[in-house]
């Protein structure tokens, strides 16, 4: 420690307490030119400056000195209650011990974090939370990395003075199918109590008793089921919450771990994800200001473990042969595919070549697909959506916002699905903004949503009518500068009727910006690096059409099952009976895996590197942290072997070389990313004209919507996940219900022009009258069962079958 | 000998046995206070009870007025009447609200008009089932009257009361954690700062919080105003007030006193108080100002009850409960039975208090029990130190300290429960070590040292 | 056991009506419950959930802090002995043996024809009149052996209608009135 370094450039007195700072806050102490708004508080001797209205324990951790904690997290609203950040402060009226995690940092301030009686108050709080701790540090999960652990090393008192008898409880009991609650370990923090009411919005679990008695759980036989608990495994400081599917599975000193985004959907949230040898064995929420604040859905944490699940992925190249899929070597498989391809080409042209799919893709790989397409299947046939999405124009074309910007909007007008469902961590911000007031909610929805309890207005509309509620609201639109949230609200509807909802925002309201909802994995980055239909070319509704009526002689299917994602299940599955020969490019089986041709595996997330774009356009890296199983590769190399085998040459050999071409080579992709603007120069759709039948008296107008646990493969392939998704439920409006002599809970049959089946039915005034909601893609008979894609609504009847 | 020649202000209804019926109350000035602050501005109104110095009788003693003006400038606001009563020794707001639940009513409502509020919340008690159906059929009455409820006296001013029932947690009357209550939620306090009451209170509203026995003493006040409220008690402590007089003593009961002049030797020896020390024994300690308190002893009998001395001693007047302990009282025994409270009564929030009580109460229960072991007496020394850190109100025994470290004490925890724990096992530990010694040299064998797992 | 009957139900939304925020009606609704079943049952606390727009977990956290919330069933009598310092100090300790000798049953035991549950219970705020019990929240001053005896057989008798089952806290109600304090929150109501 050099002395000229102790000497305050503001020429303050030297102390000799500035003898004892650390080092780095020596460093942190050089030359403070005082902030414009700053707070000059004297820590530990020098001079910092905090904030107008900073916490004491976030200016102290920004100047270098770290004040232990536990209750006390940056997300979370403080609770001061573990006591464990207890310094001194003297604000005029002598030294008291405080808690940082409370105490506002005000001019003049003095405080000591590291003076004898702050030690002996971390020391006494450490040794008050062993009293009853079980100090079974050996077999707990959080071993190596447990906040408890390292503060008593740091702060604790060394030895326990504690003869009698410890509090004993339960092992650990289950708070949901998820998560684990070991009592004993439990320090009463109340992070996980937070997360879940603040955060969350799932008060599910709740301090119970008092006093010493006190514990954290659930009421009898109503379990945490919240999209959101593996966040409070992440957020407890002690080994008392567990994941189920973590649990025992590693130590944390023997885990290697590498900085992505989760590709689970499009919100992009940044993980670390964790391995152990060749498998994966966690993934962490990684706090990215501008996206996830730390947090992740249960889905998007947990489903490593279909990538895991070898029994299901597809990990060597299949070939049909006399009816029969059969493994062979790539070379086999690629001229096969080639062959296919070239055929189809030779005899109709590329247009009659299809390629579906690409969310699943990093944009290098979406990248390379699209060069392949282009100049060498020279077909415009090609969409990365499944008839679920929007119109590329609309999403690249319209002004984007960020997710930053909707959460501080004046206006926020969603005209999307049930975000929660969809984008659960978008909903995350979303709902914060909305709590607390930097924005205000306006719904135009087919059906209440997870946030209609938080919207400032609700217009529900009946399928067919978005058009129309968009034009009635924009007249109470007075702020400038709105950021309208746009998906497609229900699938069960034709996509033009939400384009020219857009439309009409976009011309009607003055400095509107749009932020998409579309939720498929890296949707965003497929279509912003070329993935969508050429001039003249056919989305996928429309090939699908065309293959059934035997127009189209060759599919790929690129990561895309359209037998489970496409809305009409009808048309899928006709759309691949009548294509000549299919591709199946996939990493886990699927029934399109199962009827294909020729099958190439693909690596799957966390298999490879590369980069992906959200919702709001921002480019973050993906790493590879594993190697794929048996010999499946990135889907760009897959595209650059296809094009040699065909007698072309994308100009990639590796990674890097699609990276430079696609511009994603960048720096600015590190960590929290770069919002990279879209360059559509296409140009946008016209109003459509669309004609609405009329809805007849007996009949109810389908609305469709997703469900976070669903039947792909990210759930259905986690067993940890797996069992989560609900049974079918049929929504309707109590008024239909009565009418129709149905009571809630009770059975209807439903029918519409491809099916009939019986489900149960829910009275819910969420759905207007005439209006009748079924999930998609979570059973055999659901909404895709009804849906006619070929009219612009479908409509359905009910009848009772008790 | 006590005065005699004072007026009673807030027991004066307790021998008229139909004061808690609205005719009773009326036929003796009820609502006459209430009148004649509605006839004054509210600002009025506040400045004849500063003018009082009215201090709070829920145990901090801070002027009512005072605090009011302390309400931040924000609507709506509200007034929270303190009937939680359950300080250990403390028999005094459930005898108001019992016998004169009509004078705790008009209290609040002057109150409320004072503050300018929208609406009164009296929390009672859960247990107290007879104060909540006299104060219920009072609050009836008082509706059906016009006394309570729109246009209130055929006036403009209107205001709802809502009885609220409490159900059983002593950390609620914590006037943070009565709030929380009082939003249906556990009765866990807020730190203080930033959740002082008046500035972020109910629904993070502006709010009053004022003890039953508080707000009873004010429409006496506005009825004959502040001077000749002043003009009673000592120079520093303005009035009377009501405190209950339990354990020892010949005639437990609960007492109006004149504040700041009556000595506690008057207390427990006055034949119009406690009459004397049961079966004549000589009195060993006593507690001044609820469990929460710490104790004084016989060399302490001639202060006169007044904070400003008290204070300095080392203890609190606190809740006005008195309990009077004689010469056959086992102190290890007294000091842990108010320790078991604590720990008991630990609402958890905060880890010092939620493991430091009951750590400290299982260490004595193994004391009592003749388990002890020497070195017993240092952990629960330290144990208090790590909740109360600093020399412990109370005659000082650190040799080169000043002879009293004076009250209040310091704490680790959230609010003053925790260092609560510590006033009792501090008090007869200092002075009655030998007790304590002698309860360990009972334990039969010495224990072998084994770390806990 | 059961969720609120019709007549609670009606009681329950002119309680929730007296206060700003729904939620605020949580304590004095479990105590409702609590008249009803004698005890606070889970469907109860589900059905408080609904009504005041919450989980059934907050209810339950909220409930399980409070002393006087039974989550299970107890004696129809519940008899609490303060043996707090004051009572201490005249003998509660001693009562509350005799109390144990008297019922049969240990603290914390039900009698068992359900009769009685004994509890030691904390200050009551009835120290100048020591020791003290309470049986359902009313209170029984100056207790002595026989006098706590006496009561047991008249109660046991069915003499004491003073004395409701519990559950029955206060047999006096505030009375439903229109609450119109929303209107006044600008602060100059007149
Ligand atoms: C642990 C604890 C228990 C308390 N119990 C009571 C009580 O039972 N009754 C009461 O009026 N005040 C009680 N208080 C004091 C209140 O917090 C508050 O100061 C008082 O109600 C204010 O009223 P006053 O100013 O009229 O005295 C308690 C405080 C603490 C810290
Ligand atoms: S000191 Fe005790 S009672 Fe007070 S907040 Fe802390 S745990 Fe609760
Ligand atoms: S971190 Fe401040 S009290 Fe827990």
């Amino acid at each position: 420690m050099s002395d000229e370094k102790t000497v305050p450039e503001s020429g303050e007195d030297v102390t000799e307490k500035d003898n004892e700072l650390t080092q780095e806050a020596h460093e942190q102490e050089v030359a403070p030119t005082p902030p414009p708004d700053g707070v000059a508080v004297t820590l530990n001797g020098m001079q910092i400056y905090a904030d107008k209205g900073e916490l004491l324990i976030e200016a102290a951790q920004r100047h270098g000195v770290h004040i232990p904690r536990f209750c006390y997290h940056e997300r979370l609203r403080p609770v001061g209650m573990c006591r464990m950040c207890l310094v001194e402060v003297d604000t005029g009226r002598g030294a008291m011990l405080s808690p940082a995690c409370l105490v506002e940092c005000t001019p003049d301030m003095k405080v000591e974090t590291d003076s004898e009686k702050s030690r002996k108050a971390q020391d006494g709080v450490i040794e008050f939370l062993l009293v009853n701790h079980p100090l079974d540090c050996p077999v707990c999960d959080k071993g190596g990395e447990c906040p408890l652990q390292d503060n008593t090393i740091a702060f604790g008192p060394g030895e326990t003075r504690m003869v009698e008898e410890k509090r004993h409880r339960e092992k650990p009991i289950p708070l949901s199918d998820l998560v684990l609650l070991d009592r004993e370990r439990c320090i009463l923090c109340d992070r996980c109590t937070r997360f879940a009411g603040e955060v969350a919005g799932d008060p599910l679990i709740s301090f119970i008793k008092r006093g010493v008695e006190t514990e954290i759980n659930t009421f009898p036989d109503d379990p945490f089921a919240s999209y959101f608990s593996g966040n409070t495994v992440q957020l407890c400081p002690v080994g008392a919450l567990t994941s189920k599917p973590y649990r025992f599975a590693a130590r944390p000193w023997d885990l290697d771990q590498a900085e992505s985004t989760c590709m689970t959907c499009a919100v992009g949230c940044r993980i670390e994800v964790q391995s152990q040898t060749r498998e994966l064995t966690r993934y962490l929420g990684v706090d990215s200001d501008p996206v996830n604040h730390g947090w992740l859905c249960d889905k998007g944490r947990f489903s490593y473990e279909a990538v895991n699940n070898t029994a299901t992925r597809v990990t060597a190249p299949m070939v049909r042969k006399h009816g029969e899929l059969v493994e062979v070597g790539w070379g086999e498989a690629l001229a096969a595919a080639a062959k296919g391809l070239s055929d189809a080409i030779g005899r109709h042209g590329g247009g009659s070549v299809g390629i579906i799919g690409g969310s699943r893709l990093t944009n290098e790989d979406a990248f390379a697909w699209a060069k392949l397409a282009r100049d060498v299947l020279k077909t415009p046939n090609v969409d990365a959506q499944l008839d679920d999405g929007l119109p590329a124009s609309i999403v690249l074309g319209l002004p984007r916002a960020t997710i930053d910007e909707a959460c501080a909007a004046p206006v926020v007008i969603t005209l999307a699905p049930d975000i929660k469902q969809e984008l659960p961590v978008l909903y995350l911000r979303l709902r914060e903004a909305f709590l607390n007031g930097t924005s205000k909610l306006i719904e135009l929805t087919p059906a209440a949503t997870s946030l209609t309890p938080y919207a400032s207005a609700s217009h529900p509309y009946r399928p067919g009518e978005a058009g129309a509620a968009a034009a009635a609201i924009v007249e109470q639109v007075t702020d400038a500068g709105a950021v309208v949230i746009l998906g497609r609200p229900s699938t069960a509807e034709a996509a033009n009727f939400v384009t020219e909802a857009a439309l009409v925002l976009a011309a009607k309201l003055p400095g509107v910006k749009f932020l998409s909802a579309l939720r498929r994995g890296n949707v965003h980055g497929a279509l912003a690096y070329g993935l969508y239909p050429g001039a003249d070319g056919m989305d996928t509704g429309a090939m699908l059409r065309a293959s059934a009526n035997g127009k189209l002689a060759a599919l790929v299917l690129l990561g895309a099952d359209p037998a489970g994602d496409v809305p009409d299940a009808s048309l899928a599955q006709r759309g691949l009976a009548g294509a000549g020969f299919t591709i199946a490019v996939d990493s886990s089986q699927s029934s399109a895996t199962a009827r294909a041709d020729v099958v190439l595996p693909a690596a799957a997330f966390a298999e490879k590197s590369g980069t992906a774009t959200n919702i709001e356009g921002r480019v973050t890296r993906v790493a590879q942290k594993v190697t794929p199983p048996g010999v499946s590769w990135p889907d760009w190399m897959i595209a650059a072997e296809l094009a040699f085998a065909m007698g072309g040459d994308l100009g990639f050999e590796t990674i890097d070389d699609v990276a430079a071409a696609a511009g994603t080579d960048d720096e600015s992709v590190a960590g929290d990313g770069a919002v990279i603007a879209p360059t559509w120069s296409g140009a946008m759709p016209p109003t459509p004209e669309i004609n609405i039948p009329a809805a007849d008296a007996y009949s109810l107008r389908l609305v469709s919507g997703r469900m976070l646990y669903d039947d792909g493969w990210s759930v259905k392939y986690s067993p940890s996940l797996a069992n989560l998704a609900k049974p079918v439920v049929m929504r309707v409006n109590p008024r239909d219900l009565d009418r129709l002599g149905v009571a809630t809970g009770g059975q209807v049959r439903v029918s519409g022009a491809h099916a009939n089946f019986v489900v149960n039915v829910h009275a819910d005034t969420g759905v207007p009258a005439g209006s009748a909601w079924l999930p998609v893609n979570v059973a055999a008979d659901d909404a895709r069962s009804l849906i006619d894609a070929s009219g612009p609504v479908t409509d359905v009847r009910i009848e009772n079958v008790q | 000998m006590i005065r005699t020649d004072i007026p009673k202000i807030v027991s004066r209804r307790f021998d008229q046995p139909d004061a808690h019926t609205l005719d009773g109350y009326l036929r003796t000035g009820g609502y006459e206070g209430l009148r004649k602050a509605l006839a004054m501005s509210p600002d009025e109104v506040v400045e004849v009870v500063s003018g009082a110095t009215l201090q709070g009788r829920g145990g901090a003693g801070f002027p009512a007025g005072n605090k009011w003006k302390l309400l931040a400038d924000n609507f709506p606001r509200w007034i929270v009447v303190n009937g939680d009563e359950s300080e250990p020794g403390t028999h005094k707001d459930r005898t108001l609200m019992e016998r004169d639940p009509h004078m705790v009513i008009e209290g609040a409502l002057i109150t409320a008009y004072a503050c300018k509020a929208s609406q009164v919340f009296l929390y009672v008690r859960g247990e107290m089932a007879h104060a909540q159906e006299r104060i219920a059929q009072a609050l009836n009455d008082a509706y059906a009257a016009g006394y309570v409820g729109k246009n209130i006296l055929g006036g403009p001013w209107s205001m709802d009361v809502t009885l609220h029932w409490g159900a059983g947690a002593y950390i609620v009357g914590d006037e943070t954690a009565l709030l929380e209550s009082l939003e249906g939620k556990r009765g866990m306090p807020r730190p203080k700062p930033p959740f002082f009451p008046a500035a972020i209170g109910l629904y993070h509203n502006p709010t009053i919080v004022n003890n039953a026995e508080t707000l009873a003493t004010i429409p006496w006040i506005i009825d004959n105003g502040f001077e000749a409220f002043a003009a009673l008690g000592s120079e520093k402590s303005n009035g009377t007030k009501l405190i209950a007089l339990s354990g020892h003593v010949k005639k437990p009961g609960t007492y109006e006193i004149e504040c700041g002049v009556v000595t506690f030797r008057d207390v427990f020896y006055d034949p119009l108080l406690g009459g004397g020390i049961r079966d004549d024994n000589e009195l060993k300690a006593f507690i001044p100002g609820g469990g929460s308190s710490p104790w004084l002893f016989p060399e302490h009998l001639d202060m006169p009850m007044e904070a400003s001395l008290v204070g300095p001693a080392g203890a609190m007047l606190g809740s006005g409960a008195i309990v009077a302990m004689d010469e056959t009282t086992d102190m290890v025994r007294a000091a842990w039975r108010l320790v078991r409270f604590y720990a008991k009564e630990s609402c958890g929030k905060c880890t010092p208090c939620r493991e430091g009580t009951s750590w400290l109460e299982t260490i004595m229960a193994r004391i009592l029990a003749g388990h002890g072991r020497p070195q017993d007496l240092d952990l629960l020394l330290d144990v208090s130190d790590n909740i109360s850190p600093g020399p412990f109100p109370g005659p000082n025994v650190t040799p080169g300290e000043p002879a009293y470290a004076p009250f209040p004490y310091k704490k680790t925890t959230i609010c003053d429960l925790g260092p609560s724990v510590v006033s009792p096992l501090m008090s007869a530990l200092r002075r009655f070590r030998p007790e304590f010694d002698a309860y360990i040299a009972r334990n039969p064998r010495k224990l072998i040292e084994v770390a806990s797992v | 056991m059961a969720r609120l009957s019709a007549n609670n139900l009606a009681t329950a939304q002119a309680i929730i009506a007296r206060y700003p925020k729904p939620r605020s009606a949580l304590v004095p609704l479990c105590h409702l419950a609590q008249e009803q079943d004698g005890y606070l049952s889970n469907d109860a606390m589900a059905h408080i959930a609904e009504l005041i727009g919450c989980t059934p977990a907050e209810v339950y956290g909220t409930a399980s802090f409070y002393e006087m919330f039974k989550l299970h069933p107890c004696g129809k009598y519940l008899v609490g002995v303060c043996t707090n310092i004051s009572c201490m100090l005249e003998g509660a300790y001693e009562l509350l043996e005799h109390c144990e000798k008297t019922l049969g049953v240990e603290v914390g035991g039900t009698t068992a024809d359900g009769m009685f549950t004994l509890e030691e219970v904390e200050c009551s705020a009835a120290c100048t009149v020591a020791p003290a019990v309470q049986v359902n929240y009313r209170y029984q001053e100056r207790v002595t052996p026989q006098s706590f005896d006496e009561l047991v057989t008249e109660l046991r008798a069915g003499r004491r209608d003073d004395i409701p089952p519990h559950g029955v806290l206060a047999k006096v109600r505030q009375a439903p009135t229109d609450r119109w304090a929303d209107s006044a929150s600008s602060g100059d109501n007149p």
